[in-house]
């Protein structure tokens, strides 16, 4: 992949309703909605991918030691970054660079989940868990995947305005510390809630449910497609690799023959060729693979989202239960009529009645809790829905872009293939000729 | 006595020599897949092990028409695009085809037959036109007495007797196939033979029926006579028959030391290429509709990943179609030429014993000075009889040669061929379906 950034996709809901970048806008209140406060949105001109490039250009083995004081080598990535300014005289900004781990990375992108929920938020290349995190192959895929997730969250009109990104990119020093300082870790949701959420939630938003099937089939099927494509680029290895041995085999042949030797022998020459051509072939075909790993990747993303509306409105069901069984107690003791069972009531049926004072009080705090109950619920009811249109929103901005993207990367697996006959119909037609003068 | 019903488990070796009556195999067990893939420098490095059997053992994801009755052309001018003549088409007047592959059971046994149907314009002839019906053994009966009557031409492989190595059904209608084809092949060469064709047990191999091939069998020279042969090769080549040979046949013989190797690790490669082609193949299969399946989920990209995968389908046709030609042409001539090696060796070894015996008798008139005039006689004979191996099998290796040439040449100008018309097929679906997806939605 190249340091260009990804085309951000032409057509946003976001640009359209908003041209500022600074201003809180405060639409009226047609439907309650007020975008999250200090996250106004980028345009695209504005986005931090157009006014920098950023690179991860090399990757090097240190070691040092971690939090518990043991030895360990780990590889850190050099993040490169340089100021778009008009260019006058053929005059550079100067390049600013820093090292960062994977770990950092990692931390980056938990902070960013955890701030902005309602955010499909880019994914990481893989943590990989399997012996070699040293092998280059490896470690040169990383840094690309690194390189591409830093675009991606620069060219996203809410994320690239995150000042705990842009340190991510400038500051070496200190950074750990400031992100810890925000406290988002408290924020964070428990899987443990968010599991809990997912299974009694009674009315979740009909399209998150959608979605979350959607992410759940994408993510089945973009595994499924990418390990059938490692065994047929195994299989076509196998096909090509084998031919390299009639080069060999034909110009030992051809030591023996008068009049076929040098057809045989030039034929051979062109078997090698062949074999060797299935390499550069299976590369390009690694870059295509990641390509859509990265899809994969960004289905758990989707479901985060869903599954955080899941919890906003779980929650909001709770509060909205716990307020009318509140009313219901209030009305019960003004009233004095028992309409559901409850173990006070049975109590006082036994021991006797409350004193009108003794009433009188729970009343009032019942009222107080009511009052403090109907505010939160109004609120609750104004975040969830805000979540829904600013995640809706983003969700939309999503699926352009992996329309766009999935739409290239195919395009691309299909100019590569023909690039392949390209080659093999050379080499077969020189190998033809080749023969027919044996 | 071979008992009915069949045996089970591994194959028994059976002995070599006689009528042999073929050995059952276990129904049903075929060769195992080969492991997972080598690395590169494995994949280059062939050894013994890699005994490679697809042409013989069942593979049903072949296109290959089921061949009970194999659609061989009868007409002449089709068999004349099946392999050069070297006289040129006009001058043919024998034209053989080997076809429709019968089973026949007895109680004894069971055996496949082959139709064999000769057309001729010669005069020796009594009819222009015989039907017969041979098995097996009578190829190998034909085969043993041609080299009889001409210990020193070359006379055309058969396909083999028995495959020993993989657990093979003998009967599956790829191996009929296979050697149905061998057999057609072998006839044709021996017409083509400027030699041979007119040798009369040939005649009587294309034009007698089958009690008249019986008792004719049984007039020949038996078993006895031909192990007394042996024998004595065996004996005569111990004795350095070397060392008179002339310059030209150590030529050969180096030749067909070399030709032998490379063609032995070509005929493997073959096999090789053929397998893992097939392996791929078996992958795309799966590979396609994962495509079809994903475009159920999605609607903006559900067009392209249908091209695609209908791409993925084309290429994977067209693999099979390339393996096709792998088992029609390539294998099968190289596998020829692997027993042509093994007969060329023969050929030479037998002229050597030949020149052997003539040279043992050249140093037992050196010892005895008596008897001088009988020993110049026999001789006499011996030298006619050296001279005339020496030409024949120079002729016959000349032409050998040529054919030799011919065939390769225009094999594995085939094999690129096929690989041509895979990637073109390839190619234009793909260009394809790359225009349908830059066209404006």
């Amino acid at each position: 992949m190249e340091s260009t950034e990804p085309e951000p996709s032409d057509s946003r809901p976001e640009e359209e309703e908003e041209e500022e970048e600074e201003e809180e806008e405060e639409e009226e209140e047609e439907d309650g909605a007020l975008l999250p406060p200090e996250q106004p949105l980028a345009a695209v001109e504005d986005c931090l991918a157009k006014k920098m490039e950023i690179t991860v250009s090399e990757a090097e083995k240190r070691t040092g030691r971690n939090a518990m004081n043991i030895q360990e080598t780990y590889t850190a990535y050099l993040i490169e970054t340089r100021a778009v300014e008009s260019q006058i005289e053929g005059q550079c900004a100067p390049v600013e660079s820093l090292w960062r781990r994977y770990s950092e990375f990692e931390l980056l992108r938990n902070y960013l989940s955890v701030t902005y929920p309602h955010i499909v938020v880019p994914p990481l290349p893989e943590k990989r868990l399997s012996a070699d995190n040293m092998d280059p192959d490896f470690v040169e895929r990383r840094r690309i995947g690194l390189e591409n997730f830093l675009l991606r969250v620069a060219s996203h009109p809410v994320l690239c305005q995150d000042k705990i990104f842009y340190a991510f990119l400038m500051q070496e020093g200190g950074w750990k510390e400031m992100v810890n300082e925000t406290g988002f870790q408290l924020k964070a949701d428990s899987r443990l809630k968010a599991l809990n959420a997912t299974f009694r939630v009674k009315n979740p938003d009909k399209r998150f449910t959608e979605l979350k099937h959607y992410s759940d089939e994408l993510q089945s099927v973009i595994s499924h497609l990418l390990r059938v494509r490692a065994r047929v680029a195994d299989r076509l290895y196998g096909v090509y690799k084998v031919h390299g041995n009639y080069g060999r085999v034909f110009s030992e042949w051809s030591a023996i023959e008068k009049e076929m030797g040098d057809g045989l022998q030039s034929a051979g020459h062109h078997m090698d060729v062949y074999a060797a051509s299935i390499d550069d072939i299976l590369e390009e075909e690694e870059h295509y693979a990641d390509q859509l790993k990265e899809y994969l990747f960004y289905a758990e993303a989707l479901r985060a989202v869903c599954r955080k509306h899941e919890l906003m409105q779980y929650d909001l069901e709770m509060a909205a239960q716990d307020l009318t069984s509140k009313k219901q107690q209030c009305e019960e003791l003004a009233t004095g009529t028992v309409r559901t069972f409850s173990l006070k009531g049975m109590t006082s049926k036994l021991f006797g009645q409350e004193t009108p004072e003794q009433r009188e009080a729970k009343i009032k705090v019942l009222e107080e809790q009511i009052r403090e109950g109907e505010e939160q619920l109004k609120s609750k009811n104004l975040e969830g829905r805000d979540f829904v249109k600013s995640a809706w929103a983003d969700i939309e901005r999503f699926k352009e872009q992996k329309n766009h993207d999935l739409k290239e990367a195919l395009i691309s697996y299909a100019v590569m293939q023909i690039s392949m006959c390209k080659k093999g119909i050379q080499v077969w037609t020189n190998a033809k000729e080749c023969f027919s003068k044996m | 006595m071979e008992a009915e019903g069949r045996l089970l488990g591994p194959p028994l070796p059976a002995g070599g020599e006689g009528p042999g009556i073929e050995s059952h195999l276990s129904e049903g067990a075929l060769g195992t897949a080969r492991g997972p893939l080598l690395a590169a420098a494995e994949v280059l490095a062939l050894d013994d092990e890699e005994d490679d059997l697809e042409v013989f053992s069942k593979d049903t994801s072949l296109a290959e028409v089921n061949s009970f009755s194999p659609s061989v052309p009868i007409s002449p001018s089709s068999m004349i695009n099946q392999y050069k003549f070297e006289d040129g088409p006009e001058l043919r007047d024998l034209f053989i085809t080997v076809d429709d592959p019968e089973s026949h059971i007895t109680a004894i046994e069971t055996f496949i037959t082959y139709r064999v149907v000769t057309k001729t314009t010669r005069g020796e002839f009594d009819s222009s036109e015989y039907e017969v019906r041979r098995r097996y053994q009578d190829f190998l009966w034909l085969k043993s007495r041609l080299e009889e009557a001409h210990p020193t031409l070359i006379i055309p492989p058969l396909p083999e007797k028995f495959i020993m190595k993989g657990m093979v059904e003998r009967f599956s209608d790829e191996f009929i196939e296979t050697r149905r084809k061998a057999l057609h092949k072998f006839l044709n060469r021996i017409a083509d033979h400027p030699t041979l064709t007119f040798n009369e047990d040939f005649k009587i191999f294309l034009t007698a029926q089958a009690w008249e091939l019986s008792s004719h069998k049984k007039q020949g020279p038996g078993l006895l006579s031909r192990m007394g042969q042996t024998v004595r090769a065996v004996a005569s080549s111990v004795r350095g028959a070397v060392k008179n040979r002339p310059e030209m046949f150590t030529e050969m013989h180096n030749y067909m030391e070399t030709f032998s190797q490379k063609i032995n690790l070509l005929d493997k490669i073959a096999h090789r290429i053929y397998k893992e082609e097939r392996d791929y193949f078996n992958e795309m299969k799966e590979y396609g509709p994962i495509h079809t399946l994903w475009s159920a989920s999605e609607e903006d990209i559900a067009d392209s990943l249908k091209g695609i995968a209908s791409c993925i389908d084309r290429c994977c046709r067209a693999t099979e179609k390339r393996m096709a030609g792998l088992s029609e042409h390539l294998l099968p001539i190289l596998h020829e030429y692997v027993l042509y090696s093994e007969i060329l060796m023969g050929v030479l070894k037998r002229r050597d014993q030949i020149q052997g015996e003539l040279d043992s008798k050249v140093d037992a008139l050196a010892n005895k000075k008596t008897e001088k005039d009988q020993f110049s006689e026999e001789i006499g004979r011996l030298e006619d009889k050296v001279e005339h191996a020496n030409n024949a099998l120079k002729a016959d290796w000349d032409r050998w040669k040529q054919n030799m040439q011919w065939d390769m040449r225009s094999t594995f100008t085939n094999v690129a061929e096929n690989n041509l018309r895979y990637y073109e097929e390839s190619q234009t679906r793909l260009h394809f379906q790359i225009l349908l997806q830059k066209m404006p939605s």
